[in-house]
């Protein structure tokens, strides 16, 4: 057993242990936070295959941004944790029964007999001066230019979206309906009338 | 001068058609007097018309005329068209049909005078009727003359039609009587099945000799006379004869030959002068008229003419047997019309053609002239039509009592009276004819004579001799309420002058024709009899002109037959008048039997219109309401709704288990493509 | 040495974790969104060892691509939660059946 394996099967016990975590705690803030838990341990994994830009992005947008997100939202949302565990227990022989039966299709289908050391063999380390970075860039920014612009695009949608989802109007601030503005009528807004000329005294 | 007479012909046909349009379309403008103006004059003008055809086809011998007048439609090689045949046999036709029309127009004048008394107050239809039956009756004679005058089977169809739809108008032409639109439509009905045929007869004639002209059809009969047709596999059938019985059929229908004689008693209900016109005188008589005009065909086939003979001696008997019992008096002269269409029947059917085409000439003369007279009887009556309720009348009515007697005489066959030379002469061939059912057909004929003599004279009697019956009636109210009884007095002479024209040859036509029409070669080309079938040749051996015929008719058993049938009658209805109730009493199974008409209405009303309506229940009730409502529109409705109620179950709503429904199909997918 | 299978089983194991978590779990919607992000890990680790075994970056840019999208689909999946949330006042997926047919 080597050290690198060691270190496999650690972070690996740990990640599977805190999936397992995420679907059966009560507390949903528990849930979060074995969430966090399984993306670091996800992100030191990476690290081993030596892809450290994905493995620190991982650790600073998902685990900084999108958790931190869900913490927000479970705080914020009044929930009454006791009423959320009933009838657990009822789906749970089905349920783990179909996963594992999937689990262990899947086992067939990516296991050693087709995936194994003879098949794909394992690749030379890169040198200390092997910047992961400057490889993904040098393939970004190039081959894969346009979907880059498009994946700003989407998170640029992406704001938009929720803002427009959850946004409530407060009275008293005063805002622009332009929808109103453009479907005005002549004859709501102006009224000739006739009358007669008056003499200038 | 082959161009006059060709518009001679259109003329003909077209006086009574402008007449009948003119009367139809416009009668209430021009009112009573117009109509019958306009219609007599258009059936006079055929009258005349048809006088000088028949001068120069028959008198002077100039040969037949034959044009075609307008081309309907040729398809596939054959045409449809309009077009006149002229010749002996039509010519007469002609004139018979012409004269008895005029006839009855004339009499109509006065019988219909107050029709409007027939109908209740604001019809609609009774406003005009007289109008109305005028454009009818000429209506009727154009049809019948386009019938006699065609050249083709299909114009021969066109009339055949036409005169049937006039038939049920004319029937049912008071038609707020349940009883005359019930006759009208039993005509109309079984005259269709004659009718359907009639068609299938001229079907085979089309398919078997590609054209519908008569010329062609006759010229080429010959070469098809050993054709066969298979029917049903294995049957095989002379093409000859499915054709002729197929038309014969048709001239059950319009003639009115058992089985299809039920519409014709029915059918009194329509006015008197139709009576005399249509069924007695010319529609019925279109069967016979067709099955002569087609003798050249009808004598390729002995099993037509056998089963033609036979169907008419049974006609000839039993419908006599019938007039026995009727009491009223438009009834017994309907089964009297029926028997001599039998004897018409039977004389075609022993190929004795000219004899069977006489006796419908002279019978057109004396059955008109009986008709017209009962329609004179009952008009004196206040259309009281029950002899029972007669009697004594020979006193009040004297044209109409001699007329009658002269009609009466004429139908027994009187030696020397026109129905005597056509009635021996058919009984004479019958005896003669050598085809099977030959001996059947010559009892039937023979005791037939009783019969008729006996139900004429019974009839003669009831209503012009004996007690005056109808002032029993005396406290009764008569048809215009009043109160006590109207003193019976002769017709006005719109009804009278036609007696007296009818009755003239009714005594002469029979003694002027025999020679030429029975045993001459009075029709022609237009008859053809085959040697062995020739009977009237056989008799023309023994024939030594008209007076000869008399003495020997009075030494010959249809003369005595037809004496003992008078005398039994004045025994019954003269001198011992109770033994007839005591007779029918003694038989009531005879006279039930009888008196229902043999149970052929009853049958026919059970069997057929009740048989239709089952059939239509059947197929409404489980046809209609179970299977195509019920099963395949109600019943796939119901499925689609009980499919999609099972279906609609696999959408419950929950994320969770369309989720689990992924990926079971995830798994599924997985499974089959790890194992392959 | 590790193989690639290895981490590709890792990742079978850890994608059928969190459909497991998906259909057991029936009264927190918060739950079931986590679920969906442990899924999309689940196919980043497979695209990562790939992408290091076969020597081909462009697994990695894939992943890039993944997390991009899987950011901004958690930011409107909870946008809509809280919507939910505001008209229901329950995330409970039992009562979401409003598409019953």
């Amino acid at each position: 057993m080597t050290f690198e394996q060691i270190l496999f099967y650690v972070f690996a016990a740990v990640l599977v242990f805190s999936a397992g975590m995420v679907i059966s705690v009560r507390n949903p803030i528990h849930a979060i936070l074995f969430l966090v838990l399984a993306f670091f341990t996800s992100a030191a994994l990476w690290l081993m295959l030596e892809a450290e830009f994905l493995a620190i992005t991982l650790v600073l947008v998902y685990v900084g941004a999108v958790m931190v997100l869900f913490l927000f939202v479970v705080m914020m949302l009044d929930l009454n944790t006791a009423s959320m565990r009933e009838g657990f227990a009822r789906y749970l022989p089905v349920g783990i029964t179909v996963a594992v039966m999937v689990a262990a299709v899947m086992v067939l289908a990516v296991g050693r007999q087709h995936f194994g050391l003879e098949h794909v063999s394992s690749p030379v380390a890169h040198g200390a001066d092997y910047s992961n970075t400057r490889e993904l860039g040098l393939l970004l920014y190039t081959t894969y230019v346009y979907p880059f612009e498009i994946a700003a695009v989407i998170l640029l949608v992406a704001i938009v979206a929720a803002i427009a989802l959850t946004l409530r109007q407060r009275g008293s601030a005063k805002s622009q309906n332009v929808a109103a503005q453009v479907a005005v009528r002549r004859d709501d807004r102006v009224r000739l009338v006739q009358m007669d000329a008056e003499q200038r005294k | 001068m082959l161009e006059n007479l060709h518009n001679v012909n259109i003329a003909i046909v077209a006086a009574p058609l402008l007449g009948a349009a003119v009367a139809g379309l416009f009668g209430g403008a021009i009112g009573r007097a117009g109509s019958h103006t306009v219609t007599i004059a258009g059936v006079a003008i055929a009258f005349l018309l048809s006088l000088v055809m028949f001068n120069h086809v028959v008198l002077q011998d100039a040969g037949i005329v034959t044009h075609t007048v307008y081309t309907w439609l040729v398809s596939d090689g054959i045409t449809f068209e309009v077009g006149f045949l002229v010749d002996k046999l039509s010519a007469m036709m002609m004139v018979v049909v012409t004269f008895v029309s005029l006839m009855v127009h004339v009499y109509t004048i006065g019988y219909m005078a107050h029709d409007e008394e027939n109908w209740p107050e604001g019809s609609g239809a009774g406003k005009n009727s007289y109008q109305r039956f005028f454009s009818y009756i000429s209506l009727f004679t154009f049809s019948m003359l386009m019938l006699v005058m065609a050249n083709n089977f299909m114009q021969l169809f066109f009339g055949w039609e036409a005169v049937g739809l006039v038939s049920y108008l004319l029937i049912g032409f008071w038609l707020n009587r349940p009883s005359a639109t019930y006759a009208n439509l039993k005509a109309f009905l079984v005259n269709r099945v004659g009718d359907f045929g009639f068609l299938l007869g001229i079907a085979g004639v089309l398919m078997y000799f590609n054209t519908l002209d008569y010329a062609a059809v006759f010229n080429a009969a010959d070469l098809h006379k050993d054709l066969t047709m298979s029917l049903w596999p294995g049957v095989e059938w002379s093409v000859m004869t499915v054709i002729c019985l197929l038309l014969f059929v048709g001239a059950m229908g319009k003639s009115a030959q058992v089985p299809l004689h039920v519409w014709l008693p029915d059918s009194m209900e329509g006015p008197t002068p139709i009576s005399a016109l249509i069924h007695a005188a010319t529609m019925v008589t279109a069967g016979i008229f067709m099955v002569a005009r087609m003798s050249p065909l009808f004598e390729l086939s002995e099993t037509a003419l056998s089963f033609v003979m036979i169907i008419g001696a049974i006609t000839a008997l039993f419908m006599g047997f019938l007039g026995i019992v009727q009491n009223d008096i438009k009834r017994v002269v309907a089964y009297s019309t029926l028997s001599q269409l039998g004897y018409m029947t039977v004389a075609l059917g022993a190929s004795a053609y000219a004899a069977g085409v006489f006796h419908l000439m002279t019978h057109a003369f004396f059955k008109a002239l009986l008709f017209l007279a009962a329609g004179s009887v009952i008009i004196a009556m206040h259309h009281e039509q029950d002899m029972r309720k007669m009697g004594g009348l020979r006193k009040y009515m004297p044209v109409t009592w001699i007329t009658s007697l002269i009609g009466s005489l004429a139908l027994i066959g009187t030696p020397g009276f026109a129905g005597f030379f056509s009635k021996d002469l058919i009984i004479e061939a019958v005896h003669a004819s050598q085809l099977p059912g030959a001996g059947f057909a010559y009892f039937c004929v023979l005791a037939g004579v009783f019969v008729t003599a006996f139900y004429s004279f019974r009839m003669y009697f009831l209503v012009f001799h004996g007690k005056e019956r109808f002032r029993d009636a005396h406290h009764a109210h008569d048809a215009h309420g009043h109160h006590g009884v109207h003193e019976p007095h002769e017709s006005p002479w719109v009804v009278t002058l036609p007696l007296i024209a009818l009755a003239i040859p009714s005594v002469l036509a029979g003694g002027m024709f025999i020679t030429d029409m029975g045993f001459g070669n009075f029709f022609g080309a237009a008859v053809q009899v085959l040697p062995q079938h020739d009977v009237l040749g056989e008799l023309a051996r023994d024939y030594h002109g008209a007076l000869g015929m008399v003495l020997h008719g009075l030494l010959a058993a249809p003369f005595w037959l037809a004496l003992a049938g008078v005398v039994t009658a004045w025994l019954l209805y003269m001198k011992f008048t109770h033994v007839p109730a005591l007779i029918q009493a003694r038989l009531q199974f005879v006279h039930t039997l009888l008196d229902q008409k043999y149970y052929a209405d009853r049958f026919n009303d059970w069997f057929f219109a009740g048989g239709s309506r089952g059939v239509g229940r059947l197929l409404w009730q489980w046809g209609d309401v179970r299977l195509i409502d019920g099963l395949l529109v109600n019943g796939s409705a119901r499925t689609v709704g009980w499919l999609a109620a099972m279906v609609r179950q696999v959408q419950s709503g929950y994320l969770y288990h369309y989720a689990f429904a992924m990926i079971l199909g995830l798994l599924l997918m997985f499974a089959l493509f790890v194992m392959l | 040495m590790i193989a690639l299978s290895d981490y590709l089983i890792l990742g079978a194991i850890l994608f059928c974790l969190s459909t497991a978590g998906v259909f057991i779990n029936r009264k927190n919607l918060i739950i079931l969104l986590m679920c969906v992000e442990l899924m999309l890990l689940a196919v980043n680790m497979n695209f990562i060892a790939f992408s290091h075994f076969l020597g081909d970056s462009g697994g990695q840019v894939f992943v890039f691509f993944i997390l991009t999208v899987a950011a901004a689909e958690a930011a409107i999946g909870l946008a809509i939660l809280v919507v939910l949330f505001r008209n229901r006042r329950s995330i409970n997926v039992a009562d979401l059946d409003s598409l019953k047919g």
